[in-house]
């Protein structure tokens, strides 16, 4: 693999992988493009690609009339929490798998398991009406208890292999100094499976900002919504009257962060799947 | 990562407890300490997975009745034989499985594709990597709202099909017909999904041993005959994992049909878990929409479990 390829090859290469690019982004381009232009000009044809001319109205307008700061906050407050909880509770677990052996070790793993395989829409119905039981509809706690719940197996399981890698002499020399487990996991395991943690906090941070099904389920006052139902109204469902526009500027405002992060610590991403895949 | 050496609480330290004769006893605290680290996670898992999974399972034989005053009527199977005698229902498991077979194959051809061009020395390797995988990390409301607009009437699709391509007349109603509605919806999930595959993929490749390839090399085997005897028994726990999850995603399929087309024209792009949560959601039928969840939850169990024996390494291991 170490000889470099005839340079016709590598050019077809580049070729072919420029174009996929192409259809990778283009959809980008357009809501970027469809966010600065205005309402009348938004379904012409030919399609523009550069707004013409171009606007910031839907941006004041998602700024200031359609309330999209509050639902930006909404859903930070919401995958903040959410965050912290599951990745305290779940590096626990994973630091008990990881370290300790016990009787039910094996079970209790594979019982975890079963979260990962479940498709998290079936359980909306039983989880509908626990929330409607312990009386949180309509409540951020609601969203929170159950994404905290919904990303433990995944953490766990991504948090144990790491925890797995710290190598078995450092806990030794820890105990042997009188380090209990709480110090151990504390003060050994947390800071050095960082960049596990790393990944779990962006995963878990994405799948409660970008959360969709759950929260249309129990959500219902506006002030309550999260950037994903504030964005599906504004869309509505027919297709004359939508204000493109306007969709696209809040969806640009809830995804160019997400982009931002992905950008900075791309590193942890790739890790984080590789560990998560191909180790299993 | 199963190599390594056996952590400290494999061997007791026996002597330890011997010397604390301040009454920490040890092998008890030992004993105990794993659980108390499992107790607050694995509690709210019982409450909030476990418990409604089997919750899930026992609705599906009611019609179960959410107010809290009206009592829920014990159906049997009922529920089950309802849906196999339900038109929609057939039309949305038609569907989910239109859908799972359009996009579970190209994504991981595709994704394959891509990982096998840039690996080794692709050039500005980085950059393409993120441009692929941008789509997996932008939020799924958000994509499905831009392809809706992008197979809109007066949508781009059209305009490059009809004026620039001239394959149509540019006049298609995408989202109005069943099947163009799921060829939108489906060529969706292959967009947002593409990249993920490559991503796993890539990092398998890095497992393939260098030394087998250069040999197989020297003796004078071709690019394809490399790939077959070499690379792909190499990536074939990746290549498990990755149908595996592309099956589950696919019958999970929900927001992009939810957003693109509501189910719409007619509950002719209906999905199955569009139907449940319409069926639960929309006319309250909670027995009934539970009983179609278990039904996919069925079917991906299955079909994973299929894969699973189908993909298992020889040997009886995972390849890493």
């Amino acid at each position: 693999m170490n000889r470099p390829a005839p340079w016709p090859l590598t050019s077809l290469r580049l070729l072919v992988l420029v174009a996929g690019a192409l259809v990778m982004v283009t959809p980008f381009l357009y809501l970027l493009s469809i966010s600065f232009t205005e309402q009348s000009y938004v379904l012409t044809m030919p399609p523009q690609l550069i707004p013409d001319p171009p606007t910031l109205a839907n941006y004041t307008k998602a700024l200031t009339v359609q309330d999209v700061p509050r639902y930006f906050a909404n859903s930070l407050y919401v995958a903040c929490v959410s965050t912290l909880l599951a990745l305290v509770l779940s590096s626990m677990m994973a630091y008990a798998f990881a370290r300790f052996r016990f009787p039910g070790r094996e079970l209790l793993f594979r019982v975890l398991l079963v979260g990962l395989m479940i498709p998290a829409v079936m359980l909306l119905i039983p989880q509908f009406i626990l929330t409607k039981y312990l009386g949180l509809l309509d409540s951020h706690l609601g969203l929170i208890v159950f994404y905290v719940a919904g990303s433990l197996a995944i953490n766990t399981f991504l948090l144990r292999g790491f925890f797995e890698s710290i190598p078995a002499e450092l806990d030794e020399a820890m105990q042997m100094d009188g380090g209990n487990a709480w110090t151990r996991y504390w003060r050994l395991a947390i800071p050095l499976a960082r960049p596990g943690l790393a990944t779990a906090t962006i995963f878990t941070f994405f799948s409660a900002w970008d959360e969709f099904a759950w929260a249309l389920t129990i959500l219902n006052s506006p002030e309550l919504r999260t950037l994903p139902i504030a964005i599906r109204l504004f869309a509505g469902s027919g297709n004359n009257a939508v204000q493109w526009g306007l969709v696209f500027a809040a969806s640009a405002i809830a995804v160019v962060p997400v982009i931002i992060v992905f950008l900075v610590f791309q590193r942890h991403f790739v890790q984080g799947l590789t560990a998560g895949a191909v180790k299993g | 990562m199963r190599n390594h050496p056996p952590s400290p609480e494999f061997r007791e330290p026996a002597p330890a407890v011997a010397s604390r004769a301040s009454g920490r006893a040890w092998i008890r605290r030992g004993s105990a300490t794993p659980h108390l680290f499992l107790l607050p996670g694995f509690a709210l898992f019982a409450l909030a997975i476990l418990y409604p999974i089997a919750q899930a399972f026992r609705m599906s034989f009611y019609d179960w009745k959410i107010v809290g005053s009206a009592t829920s009527e014990f159906l049997g199977l009922e529920n089950y034989l309802r849906a196999l005698g339900d038109d929609k229902f057939w039309v949305a498991f038609g569907n989910t499985a239109f859908y799972a077979v359009a996009t579970i194959v190209p994504q991981i051809v595709l994704g394959l594709a891509v990982a096998l061009l840039l690996h080794g020395r692709a050039p500005a390797r980085p950059l393409f990597r993120v441009l692929y995988y941008l789509p997996v990390v932008t939020s799924w409301v958000v994509v499905s709202l831009v392809f809706r607009f992008l197979f809109a009437d007066q949508g781009l699709i059209n305009y490059l099909l009809g004026e620039v391509a001239h394959v149509t007349d540019g006049q298609t109603s995408w989202l109005a017909d069943r099947w163009t509605g799921m060829i939108a919806i489906s060529a969706l999930g292959i967009w947002k999904g593409v990249g993920w595959s490559m991503m796993i993929f890539l990092a398998a490749l890095q497992g393939v041993p260098a030394a087998l390839m250069e040999a197989a090399m020297i003796d004078g085997a071709g690019p394809w005959q490399r790939f077959r005897a070499v690379t792909l028994p190499a990536i074939r726990a990746a290549l498990g994992f990755v149908t595996i999850m592309l099956v589950i995603g696919g019958f999970n399929v929900f927001i992009s049909v939810y957003l693109m087309t509501a189910g719409g024209p007619a509950g002719r792009t209906e999905v199955l878990l569009t139907y449940m949560y319409n069926q639960a959601f929309g006319n309250l039928d909670f027995g009934y929409g539970s009983a179609i969840a278990v039904i996919v939850t069925l079917i991906v169990l299955a079909l994973s479990l299929i894969q699973l024996r189908m993909f298992r390494n020889p040997d009886g291991g995972y390849v890493e």
